[in-house]
């Protein structure tokens, strides 16, 4: 199936996952393009997100599986003049592989601190992420679930970023299990409340299959 | 600010509709700006951008050579509690800048229970709210919309109304600012000038006089400011700006559709709808224009669906050739047509099929009065025959669905009326016993009333309104006739309705109220999460205001009446003489059969009715 790669950056971060596929079914219309609906009595445009992204969260790298109805050649910058301001294709793909060899995914989180960085702020935060387990409580239809999320946490590199704020690099896994970058944060508010940040970040940078080569 | 609102926005439910941002929203370059306008829609994003008349407007004000005009909303309470917070002043979508920083301040009011978002969005925006506290040109507060046809409870807040259809107006009004902004004019002077504009009403320019009994006496007009105020209408429609590409919100809003205006007016009298009156005379758009339109929209929005909008749909004239073309459009396209609020009385079976073609939409019925008699009074002309008929063919066509609207409290209504109500449902559930083609499915009726309100300008814009009590009275007396359990039955709460009443009709001396009802936390009140009716009882106490004064009483003939600055076209001869018809249960003929001469005809110096 074909797929595009896109990014959504700026005021388009606080589209949700549903509304931006709403969002990219009109843009494929504007763009003059028709999309492959489903079949019934109210035929919906078939496209899918891989990976829905938290509403707030930038990414540099958004798939979206499409099917058109007749061989158009789609460009980025077509459907580009038909998006809203921070949503930008920045490639298409003609075949994409399939969704399960998506593993791993590259993210950063930029922390803001008013009272400003210090060492042994980031020491202490180190020492979080790299204890024993990290044991968040997940809430779900079936109850609540313990999960510990460090095992999911591939890789992380952590810097100061100017007086006020410190940048974490991390490498997480994507799918089965998937760790949301924003539990990081939330494990520092349950078990560091005094390391919690004013404002946080976050942004998807890049996708990775299991050999760790790019996934497209 | 940014950097403020971005901490706020992760913490609010729905937090796209404060950004702006969206496909086809108008930014300008600030060196190509003289004239910034806020355009103040006082609801939700998402009802504000389900507004066609705000698309209209916005579209045609950023025409303007000079003129940038931004959208701003009403927050939801979440969000007002973080701005609040954050010490962040309400601002537009589209630059972010704060709207005290704008030269004029315009709403758009379409609903009573809006007032409080009014004046808590000027809070919010921190700029006064009364108007004698904003001495300046700038950021003059101006108002449109229907509610504009009473505007006094608003009087003291609102440096200036614009009645009846912006198209004309607004360029008119905008100009003249700029041209007082260039010459340092006082704001005295301008709102001098502007009253000169047709349609423009400062209400700083009457005086309203009151007897000992409370009973406003007479309106006193400065000097030189106009004795009435004309609504302004657009002659023709076909020539009248329209745009086809407009905004595409990125997240959900209410009509989230491309909304096609195929006329604007109603050839039906109902005696108790106020739209129907003050936007006559009925002005339809040509079937070709339309088709074009929609195409235009469809293409430029990207929307998958089109409804074709107006007070009274099938009465469109051309609307077989018009649904012919756009039903073939859309079957290609894969696009949902809807057209909604289909009349009993000229709904089709061919047409019905038709639509069906393309979606499947729902069978709705508004007899409002459960009685011939009564649907005489009010001069609603659908029969129980032709709601029978209609249903019988829509339930052999696999129709399963019903939804009826009636209200209750209408002048004259008896009892019988009421049990009336009990008694056509009846009916329908035993046609479709006899007629539906798939009985598997069950029928659902769902069954809604609202309780009257009087409103200004209608022939029962003399009448009380039944007390709450009375209202609940008759809603229990509907219930307990009602025993099929195909029947779901809804009715409006009463406090709301009572409050519409007190504000549809009221005068400048709700003013304080309304202040004191802000004051004490009232927002969003046409919104049950966040309606409260003690907050508006407590006003009233702390004002020595009685509601009831305003509500449950009938206003005498002679009465000075508070909106009577204003004139619709409708004459009040005429309302009064549809109101003694009322009570003989006599019809008025449509616009369409014969011409009743209630004046509208004479707007803009003479208008054809196109009815
Ligand atoms: S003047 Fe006659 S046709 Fe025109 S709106 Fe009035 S009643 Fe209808």
């Amino acid at each position: 199936m074909p797929r595009l790669l896109f990014e959504k950056t700026g005021d388009s971060v606080w589209i949700s996952h549903l509304d931006t596929m709403r969002v990219f079914q009109r843009a494929f219309r504007r763009a003059g393009l028709m999309l492959k609906h489903s079949q019934g009595f109210t035929p919906r445009a078939i496209v899918s997100i891989a990976l829905p992204l938290s509403v707030g969260v930038h990414s540099r790298c958004e798939l979206l599986d499409y099917e058109l109805e007749n061989d158009a050649a789609l460009t980025p910058e077509i459907l580009n003049d038909a998006l809203p301001v921070g949503i930008r294709v920045r490639e298409i793909i003609e075949n994409g592989r399939k969704i399960k060899e998506l593993t791993h995914l590259r993210a950063s989180l930029e922390l803001t601190y008013d009272r400003g960085v210090t060492d042994s702020l980031l020491q202490e935060l180190d020492a979080l992420y790299h204890g024993e387990s990290l044991i968040l409580k997940k809430h779900s239809r079936k109850g609540e679930t313990e999960t510990d999320i460090l095992p999911m946490l591939c890789d992380l590199q952590m810097e100061k970023a100017g007086e006020n704020a410190l940048r974490m690099q991390v490498l997480v896994c994507a799918q089965n299990p998937s760790l949301n970058p924003q539990l990081l944060v939330n494990a520092i508010e349950l078990y560091a409340p005094h390391l919690a940040p004013d404002a946080v970040s976050i942004r998807r940078e890049e996708l990775f299959d299991a050999e760790g080569n790019v996934f497209r | 600010m940014n950097e403020k609102l971005q901490r706020i926005l992760p913490k609010v439910q729905k937090p796209a509709r404060y950004v702006g941002g969206e496909y086809g929203q108008i930014v300008k370059e600030k060196e190509d700006v003289r004239l910034r306008v806020a355009f103040c829609f006082p609801d939700t994003y998402e009802i504000g951008m389900s507004n066609v008349g705000m698309r209209i407007l916005y579209g045609l004000m950023n025409e303007m050579d000079g003129v940038w005009c931004e959208r701003v909303f009403a927050p939801w309470g979440d969000m007002e509690e973080e701005l609040v917070k954050a010490e962040l002043p309400l601002y537009a979508l589209e630059s972010g800048a704060p709207v005290r920083d704008f030269d004029m301040v315009a709403f758009t009011i379409g609903y009573e229970m809006s007032y409080t978002n009014i004046l808590n969005m000027l809070r919010l925006a921190q700029i006064p709210l009364y108007a004698k506290e904003r001495p300046g040109l700038h950021g003059i507060v101006f108002a449109g919309g229907i509610c504009t046809v009473n505007p006094e409870p608003l009087a003291d807040f609102i440096d200036f109304f614009c009645v009846g259809e912006g198209e004309e107006m607004a360029p008119e009004i905008l100009s003249l600012y700029d041209r007082a902004k260039q010459e340092d004019w006082t704001k005295e002077a301008f709102l001098r000038e502007v009253s000169k504009i047709g349609g423009v009403y400062v209400p700083s320019l009457y005086e309203h006089q009151y007897s000992e009994d409370g009973k406003l006496t007479a309106i006193v007009p400065d000097a030189d400011a106009p004795k009435t105020v004309t609504k302004r209408i657009i002659k023709d429609l076909d020539k009248a700006y329209y745009p086809t590409d407009t905004i595409v919100p990125s997240t959900e809003i209410v009509h989230d559709r491309t909304n096609l205006e195929v006329f604007r007016g109603c050839i039906r009298g109902c005696r108790f709808c106020q739209a129907g009156f003050c936007y006559r005379p009925v002005r339809p758009r040509n079937a070709d224009t339309l088709y074009r339109q929609a195409v235009e929209s469809l293409e430029n929005s990207g929307n998958h669906e089109i409804t074709l909008a107006s007070l009274s749909t099938s009465d469109y004239k051309q609307l077989e050739p018009l649904a012919d073309k756009l039903i073939d459009y859309c079957e290609e396209k894969k696009i949902n047509l809807s057209l909604p609020s289909l009349r009993a009385d000229n709904f089709s079976r061919e047409l019905m099929l038709k639509v069906q073609r393309v979606r499947k939409s729902g069978l709705t019925f508004a007899p409002e009065a459960g009685t011939q008699r009564l649907r005489d009074a009010i001069n609603k002309n659908v029969t129980e025959d032709e709601i029978l008929t209609t249903c019988a063919t829509a339930f052999s066509g696999g129709w399963n669905n019903v939804k009826l609207y009636f209200m209750l409290g209408l002048p004259t209504e008896t009892d019988e009326d009421v049990i009336g109500i009990a008694e056509l449902v009846w009916k329908i559930i035993k046609t479709w016993k006899e007629h539906a083609a798939n009985k598997k499915r069950g029928l659902s009726i769902n069954l809604a009333t609202a309780f009257f309100v009087p409103k200004p300008f209608t022939p029962f814009q003399w009448e009380a309104q039944i007390t709450p009590e009375e209202y609940m009275r008759r809603v229990h007396l509907l219930q307990n006739e009602l025993h099929s359990k195909a029947v779901d039955y809804r009715y409006h709460g009463s406090d709301l309705s009572y409050l519409e009443a007190v504000l549809a009709r009221g005068d400048r001396r709700l003013g304080r109220v309304l202040a004191r009802a802000v004051e004490l936390g009232a927002r969003l009140d046409g919104w049950d999460e966040y309606f409260n009716n003690d907050i508006w009882m407590q006003a009233f106490a702390d004002c020595g205001i009685d509601p009831a004064f305003y509500a449950q009483r009938a206003y005498g003939r002679d009465e000075v009446l508070p909106w009577q600055t204003i004139d619709v076209g409708v004459k009040q001869e005429f309302l009064w003489q549809e109101r003694e018809q009322a009570y003989r249960s006599a019809v008025t003929p449509d616009c369409r059969r014969k011409c009743s001469a209630c004046g509208a005809n004479c707007l803009e110096g003479g208008v054809k009715c196109d009815a």
